[in-house]
């Protein structure tokens, strides 16, 4: 059986080697043409002149356009049709593109587009959420509000209030392969090659920008150098650009953006200031506590309404709150336009509760772990046997959105995490050596995470598949989903060969492509093994249900007596090899080919009320993680991560451990050395790996011990696995936490850590804790 | 121009009529078709482009995306393309890296491969070193590490070390073969670009996207190459790499060897030199605070025309030397011992950074009183630049937290630096400050240092 079998990344023989191929890879014609932009140089306003002689003149360029050169749709907007490719006429942060250089190569396209002399009547720039807010600038009429209960009525009557305001930082994305796309042109349309997570997307924005029909564009994706979100939309604007390149000219045309462009150009995950208020006990229970959020979105709307959406509904974490407000604004600055980023703002709602975690143990002098455990959801399998009875605990468990939480594991799973990682034994450790130490200072912490799996627009959650048997036996998969490193590819090829019965390396996994599985959704939310998993077994199933009624037929039998295992097929007392039993099928004219869909059950989301049931299920997870700092430089490492993570029934440990152990370490990343500068022009400092600074090799922890929690998903998912891209990126918090911690043990007063904790911003915590500011 | 040649994937190859600043990461894909090397940054910071270049003096790993084709005469390259056998078997580290779950999005891992080969080829462990310049956004480097330990006891497949064999070629082109017709050459072209390791010049390249109409290549100039214990002094030559000097210096100066591997990364030091980084003039250059608080002596020479200078008035302004037109550097020479010598490096991330701030500490007592203060930092002003007041404060005062506390108000009289993406200037002023605490706590044996601190 595959399914569970620890197999290695599908492409790993190949990437090891160097004959992966990336789309920068794959052979073009002689005559390609290749692509970059002219980007704004001011954050706001209107362009009144604009001289490109020089960037005609420039040696290798083919054509200059501008946004009247545009044939047809000038949008590359995932959401509300606000992004231009090519800025018409004001222009709306640093980074903008202004105009296309076309040229023979890439160096060539990239020089001349540094000639342009373009003049600007500048506009006051809205560059923070102060700026915005106070100039009501923002999406939506006004900020969205969810409830539950009576958060402001509960903490007036609260024995203690506490309350923070807490900013922290976006992220770059930092995938190793930068954003590219390539068009080849065809009689009626284009064929697209590009790295993105939703093919799809691409197809319908080159569809506008052509001015054909979709069925006029066909995009082949085969593999991503990372994505994590950042390819989620932000890939639109090249390949709108090559197609409507190949379209004009008739030739080949590549972009591909270089490193600095890139980090300047796209969006990143959205920075959030946060501010609370608890009321709580005396033990830490909370009463009721008030969320406000401020996400800073950037210029255009692209997914940042669910992004922001998705913040608010891990404001709860896994926390039972009774009464709660969250107040969400999304603001719109002249800066980068905010996207998807892995967690999909999960991860800033979620740090918003563990904050407050935080600083209430901290005001009630309490472990942070047991203020943590009171305020739990109770475990699954200590709710009444029956869900017909009415007990109090049935009625409290629901989320802020009303979402009853029927699977909740972290009792036991966060009780045996203690355990293994010797939480208490090492916390008790920390203060000894804390006690022995003036300059150096130690933190532990530990911090849950429950993550909803689904996309909340619901409509993404189907997915397709095509899966063929030749008469040779051998298998052939296509599905919607992408691979951008994560093995989806490798799982949904376990899923089909289990279903056939035959060895995972039988089955041949073939690159996305629009023309052969349509209306796909983006490989995002931690959906793709989930969707598409389903959906290729549909389509497994119906071609072995069609190859088992014909041998049955054949064999007098009955179909479910047709057995398919170990690469064979046995019925009554024959026992054929599975490359056999095809041939016969094919020999009896059965179709050997078959489509596969699969919609996501049980999910209803009433996204204005802020009510109904927006995840199939919660995955789970928490991790402990061990700090040192110093008090006088505020560096700092992290010494030891425990973490214990629920993937279900996992398809596949090793991937899953892949995932878990490189999410941890882009979490923490996230929350240390990842700071995103802009100066007061709005210009983004922090634009190439030499300013921006992502985990590298001995940043990891050195003690790095990640176990997968053993329980099936009680919903029926694909082989009851979970869904894992995502959340156990959240199991960063923790490092974050022990590093407040550390800089706690400094002094009495609240350090109040902000995020990215960077070496300076521990250090000014420390001063804090010591009362020194 | 002559032709440059060179071993690829140990076939000869002969290359003619390029740009002297065509990069070998184009060149490898572009004309040579092989794609496994990959541009992740194209300036040297993420590792994907990583090759690995053998000479007589060994194997190298080295960032392919700021290496220029003439820095490549008479040289062996292997691609990932190469490391694997004639007949297609994986290389030990190849194999561990597909058993060991060591790549995911896969971008990264031809770089990966390369720097992890390289090691291993020369039997190295310190992999978070050997991979700190080598950037992964996807595993969490943890399965890399697990890997590459898993292949440590591997035997280096024969096909590693066949690179040796001569290649034929002709001079290399604009690269003088000694400092005497580098000396002479450079008076004749005064504006010509000196390129050592290009570790600069590469991105005024590949980032400014600059054309160097002129320019001269100093590997071949084997007696810049020279490490020479001198009495009581070490003099170095400017072609030294930042690699072998932290190897030369590691027992006798193991505190500067520290900061050394703290200098970027492998593939960088690998080709960096130890007079780049001193000519360039950086006010963030790692190396020069060492030196000035060493008291190094910096030698430069103009035609035939040779003087020496103390280091820290080589600096004068912000990216101004005191270098003539046609001056070029040609050695240093530090004290052949500095054990009172510590440096301390600030930067968001430990490793493969540039410094916010770099301080270095040489502090002489004489019966508890300080006799000798020499304090230099780096990201601080313009230039490398010297504590003067911190300095005068210590000087011939008894050795105690009083005296160092009582000295922190001097920095601000040495110092107004600046904010930027690396740091505030509130930050960087009390970061130096507290270096001087750290000095002192330190030498009174007090655990000081993050980094030697276990769970």
């Amino acid at each position: 059986m595959s399914i569970g079998a620890p197999l290695p990344h599908d492409s790993a023989a190949l990437h090891v080697t160097g004959r992966a191929r990336y789309v920068d890879d794959l052979p073009v014609p002689a005559d390609t043409l290749h692509l970059a932009f002219g980007l704004s140089t001011i954050a706001h306003g209107e362009i009144t002149s604009m001289d490109l002689a020089a960037v005609r003149a420039a040696p290798g360029v083919v054509a200059v356009l501008t946004a009247e050169d545009l044939p047809f749709a000038n949008d590359v907007s995932p959401s509300a049709h606000d992004e231009p490719l090519l800025a018409t006429g004001t222009v709306h942060y640093v980074g903008q593109p202004i105009f296309l250089v076309v040229a023979e190569s890439h160096l060539q396209a990239r020089k001349a587009a540094k000639l342009g002399q373009i003049t600007y009547k500048e506009r006051p720039a809205l560059l923070t959420v102060d700026q915005a807010l106070a100039a009501n600038s923002r999406f939506e009429d006004g900020p969205v509000i969810w409830s539950k209960g009576d958060a402001a009525a509960a903490i007036a009557k609260a024995p203690r209030v506490i309350e923070g305001r807490f900013d922290m930082g976006g992220q770059e994305h930092f995938y190793l392969e930068g954003q590219i796309a390539l068009s080849v042109p065809n009689e009626g349309g284009v064929t697209v090659h590009c790295s993105s997570q939703h093919p799809t997307e691409i197809q319908h924005k080159v569809a506008e920008a052509i001015g054909t029909h979709m069925n006029a564009v066909r995009v082949e994706m085969r593999r991503m150098g990372g994505g994590f979100g950042g390819k989620e939309s932000q890939g639109n604007a090249l390949a709108c650009s090559t197609a409507i390149v190949a379209r004009m000219t008739g030739r080949a045309a590549k972009m591909r953006y270089d490193r600095d462009d890139d980090m300047v150009i796209t969006g990143k995950r959205h920075d959030f200031r946060i501010d609370y208020r608890a009321g709580v006990t005396e033990e830490g229970r909370i009463l009721g506590i008030e969320f406000l959020h401020l996400a800073r979105c950037g210029w255009s709307m692209d997914l940042s309404l669910p992004v922001a959406d998705r913040a608010m509904l891990h404001s709860d974490n896994a926390y039972n709150l009774e009464n709660i407000r969250i107040e969400s604004h999304r603001l719109k600055t002249n800066t980068q336009s905010a996207t998807a980023y892995r967690g999909f703002g999960g991860p800033q709602g979620m740090l918003g509760i563990e904050r407050a975690m935080d600083h209430i143990a901290h005001v009630l002098g309490r472990d942070p772990v047991a203020v943590r455990k009171a305020n739990y959801y109770e475990d699954a399998g200590a709710l009444p046997p029956h869900p017909r009875d009415i007990s109090t605990t049935m009625k409290g468990q629901t989320t802020p959105y009303h979402m009853p939480v029927e699977d909740f594991i972290l009792g036991a799973l966060t009780e045996r995490l203690e355990a293994s990682a010797d939480y208490q034994a090492r916390k008790k450790a920390v203060a000894d050596w804390n006690a022995k130490n003036n300059i150096l200072k130690k933190g532990i912490a530990l911090t849950p995470v429950k993550f909803g799996i689904s996309f909340t627009l619901t409509h993404y959650n189907q997915a397709g598949a095509l899966v063929h048997v030749y008469q040779d036996g051998s298998i052939h998969l296509n599905h919607g989903g992408t691979e951008m490193g994560q093995g989806l590819n490798r799982k949904v090829a376990q899923v089909v060969a289990a279903g056939f019965g035959v060895d995972p390396g039988a089955v041949q996994i073939t690159a996305t492509d629009t023309g052969k599985v349509p209306n796909t959704s983006a490989t995002a939310a931690s959906s793709g093994a989930d969707l598409n998993g389903m959906a290729a077994k549909a389509a497994t199933d119906t071609i072995r249900e069609r190859m088992a009624a014909f041998l049955a037929r054949e064999h007098q039998a009955e179909p479910a007596a047709v057995r398919f295992e170990d690469g064979r097929v046995r019925i009554g007392g024959e026992d054929m090899t599975f490359e056999e039993a095809a041939k016969r099928c094919y020999q009896g004219r059965v179709s050997l080919s078959s489509t596969g869909f699969y919609a996501t059950p049980k999910i209803t989301w009433d996204r204005k009320a802020g009510r109904g049931r927006p995840f199939y299920y919660f995955a789970y997870g928490a991790s402990v993680t061990e700090v040192v700092i110093d008090t006088l430089t505020g560096e700092n490492r992290i010494l030891r991560t425990d973490i214990l993570h629920d993937c279900g029934a996992s398809l596949n440990p090793a991937l899953d451990l892949g995932q878990i152990e490189g999410a941890y370490v882009q979490g923490a990343g996230w929350l240390t050395t990842e700071e995103l500068v802009w100066d007061d022009k709005g210009r983004l400092r922090t634009h190439a790996p030499s300013t921006y600074k992502i985990p590298a090799c001995s940043d990891r922890p050195r003690i790095f011990n990640v176990a997968l929690w053993d329980g099936p998903n009680r919903e029926e998912t694909i082989y009851r696995s979970k869904a894992v891209g995502e959340p156990p990126f959240m199991h960063g918090i923790s490092a974050f936490s022990a590093l407040a911690e550390a800089c706690a043990a400094c002094g009495p007063h609240w350090p109040d850590l902000q995020a990215p904790a960077t070496a300076e911003a521990i250090l000014a915590a420390v001063k804090r804790a010591r009362g020194a500011v | 121009m002559s032709d440059i040649a060179f071993l690829l994937n140990g076939t000869p190859v002969r290359v003619a009529g390029e740009s002297p600043t065509r990069t070998l990461l184009d060149y490898l894909r572009d004309v040579r078709g092989l794609k496994g090397t990959k541009e992740g940054c194209n300036e040297g910071d993420c590792g994907a482009c990583t090759v690995m270049v053998t000479d007589e003096s060994g194997s190298r790993a080295l960032n392919s995306c700021i290496l220029f084709l003439p820095q490549l005469q008479g040289k062996a390259v292997r691609t990932v393309e190469g490391l694997s056998g004639p007949d297609g078997a994986l290389h030990p580290v190849q194999q561990a890296m597909v058993d060991h779950h060591g790549s995911q999005c896969g971008f990264c891992t031809p770089g990966f491969i390369v720097s992890m080969a390289v090691a291993h080829k020369e039997g190295a462990t310190d992999h978070d070193d050997r991979l700190a310049g080598n950037l992964c956004r996807c595993t969490g480097y943890a399965p890399i590490i697990r890997a590459a330990e898993a292949a440590e006891a591997a035997p280096v497949p024969a096909w590693m070390t066949e690179d040796l064999r001569p290649v034929a070629g002709a001079k290399a082109p604009y690269a003088p073969a000694s400092s005497d017709e580098l000396a002479a050459w450079y008076l004749a072209h005064p504006d010509a670009t000196l390129i050592a390791g290009a570790t600069d010049v590469g991105l005024w390249v590949t980032k400014m996207l600059m054309d160097l109409p002129e320019v001269a290549f100093l590997h071949a100039c084997k007696d810049l190459q020279r490490i020479e214990k001198k009495g009581a002094t070490i003099r170095i030559g400017a072609g030294v790499t930042i690699q072998r000097l932290r190897s030369a210096l590691s027992s006798s100066h193991p505190t500067f060897a520290e900061l050394l591997r703290r200098f970027a990364s492998e593939q960088v030091r690998g080709a960096a030199t130890i007079g780049g980084n001193i000519a360039n003039g950086s006010p963030i250059g790692d190396a020069p605070p060492a030196l000035i608080a060493m008291g190094a002596r910096l030698h430069l020479r103009k035609g035939d025309a040779r003087r020496e200078i103390a280091l820290e008035d080589f600096f004068l302004d912000y990216r101004k030397q005191d270098r003539a037109k046609g001056e070029f550097v040609e050695a240093v020479t530090i004290p052949a011992k500095a054990p009172d010598l510590a440096c301390y490096k600030l930067s968001k991330r430990f490793d493969q950074d540039i410094s916010a701030v770099c301080g270095c500490f040489n502090v002489t007592l004489r019966a508890g009183r300080v006799e000798e203060a020499r304090i230099a930092f780096g990201g601080m002003a313009g230039i490398p630049k010297r504590a003067a007041h911190v300095e005068a404060a210590l000087q011939g005062q008894p050795w105690t937290e009083e005296t160092v506390r009582a000295a922190l108000s001097a920095f601000a009289r040495d110092f107004t630096p600046m904010t930027d993406m690396r740091a505030s200037a509130d930050y960087r002023q009390e970061g130096a400050r507290n270096m001087l605490l750290r000095y002192f706590h330190e030498r009174s044996g007090k655990a000081t240092s993050v980094l030697e601190v276990v769970a």
